[in-house]
């Protein structure tokens, strides 16, 4: 059970790290609460259609920022749904970045935007790299051992940050 | 809600030749909900957050899809392929083509329609907007992310268990004026600090401090009740 028990530290001082660092905030700790025997899968099911459609947006996004006339009415909605679906799922940073976003979208600061572009980029890369190592993480717990497991999960996403 | 379940059980029974699942049409007792929105993620969310609080659903990318749904489409008078009676409409607000409030307005327009609740869930949490919702009809307004509070709480006023249960939650809400959910709430301390959140300790819509029971709420017209409670907790907010 040692290996068991070394894992569980890892994964719950990464997972804390999350919270604790910004890149997930409440929601996606709402998120566990629809997970369950009937839909084990949910979390990973939600991210995933996080993933596909954010990348869409980004490509919308950047293409919508390099036209020769800027629309930021278009390039608003986009951002608007970015932070829509970032912030369903607890991605704090991203959302929060998307709502600097706006506000150059407002100021039709192009300058602004085109940097502002490049941090939600960023902050949507690094926790698509996280999650995924979460992932990563509680598949490599399961594999160890099951039951053993499912009170670990449990136990954690019930604790706040 | 009595007098609209006979009808539909009847108008079911009428149409159940025509059913392929004729298990479905007789199970009246599981609320049924249409929900409403472009966003695939919130789709899936939503969905699951119904699900879980036993609910049927159907979920539509689209306020014309919506429409199609219900066989208001075209005409009023279009029956059309509504397989199930619906008794809740949940709508995002923001949607390219037609707005939750431009659907709010089309089902409150709707003689056939206009008894279904209709809440409207948004992220932006503005008053004016807010405001807009519930005078055209809407039952309630959430502010997105939706949680599973909000949900358990929405289903149990509307569709609350029996007079019992509807008593408890009356004296509880005479009782505490200033809560925001029925439910208590998880602590407010992990809220996340954006400054898109405004309203503290929940995110929960405003009608739900009424003295109303779920059902005299249901069946009367819907009209703007305890304005002051939005006001009182949407005071802070004046940004878009």
């Amino acid at each position: 059970m040692e290996i068991v028990g070394q894992l569980q530290k890892q994964y719950v001082e990464f997972s804390t790290s999350l919270y604790r660092e910004g890149f997930l905030d409440e929601q996606f700790i709402q998120l566990q609460k629809l997970q369950d025997e009937s839909n084990p899968d949910f979390v990973v099911e939600v991210v995933s259609i996080f993933f596909e459609d954010s990348e869409k947006l980004i490509n919308d996004l950047a293409t919508a920022i390099q036209q020769q006339v800027v629309d930021f009415k278009q390039v608003d909605a986009h951002v608007h749904q970015f932070k829509g679906s970032s912030s369903s799922i607890g991605a704090n940073r991203v959302k929060n970045m998307c709502i600097a976003l706006r506000s150059f979208c407002d100021e039709k600061n192009l300058d602004g935007c085109l940097r502002c572009l490049q941090q939600v980029k960023h902050e949507y890369f690094l926790v698509k790299n996280k999650l995924e190592t979460l992932f990563r993480g509680i598949s490599h717990l399961k594999e160890n051992i099951d039951s053993f497991f499912s009170f670990l999960i449990h136990h954690f996403f019930r604790r706040k940050k | 809600m009595a007098k609209n379940g006979v009808f539909s059980r009847l108008r079911r029974f009428e149409k159940s030749e025509e059913m392929d699942d004729f298990s479905e049409c007789l199970d009246s007792d599981e609320v049924h909900v249409l929900a409403v929105d472009d966003s695939l993620v919130d789709r899936k969310v939503i969905e699951r957050l119904l699900k879980i609080t036993s609910c049927k659903v159907t979920a539509v990318d689209s306020g014309r899809r919506a429409l199609q749904f219900l066989g208001l489409d075209e005409e009023e008078a279009s029956v059309g392929f509504d397989s199930l009676k619906v008794d809740l409409i949940i709508t995002d607000y923001c949607m390219p083509g037609m707005t939750g409030y431009e659907l709010l307005k089309k089902i409150k327009g709707s003689s056939t329609f206009r008894e279904i609740p209709v809440v409207i869930m948004s992220s932006e949490n503005v008053l004016t907007r807010i405001d807009r919702c519930l005078e055209e009809g809407a039952e309630d307004f959430i502010v997105k992310p939706v949680k599973l509070s909000d949900v358990k709480r929405l289903k149990s006023y509307m569709f609350g268990e029996g007079p019992i249960q509807r008593q408890d939650n009356k004296r509880k809400l005479q009782e505490e004026p200033s809560d925001i959910s029925l439910t208590p709430s998880p602590s407010s301390s992990s809220s996340s600090p954006s400054s898109d959140h405004t309203m503290s300790p929940s995110q929960s819509s405003p009608s739900v401090s009424s003295p109303c029971s779920p059902r005299s709420f249901l069946s009367a017209p819907c009209s703007p009740i305890s304005l002051d409670s939005p006001s009182r907790r949407f005071k802070t907010s004046n940004h878009d």
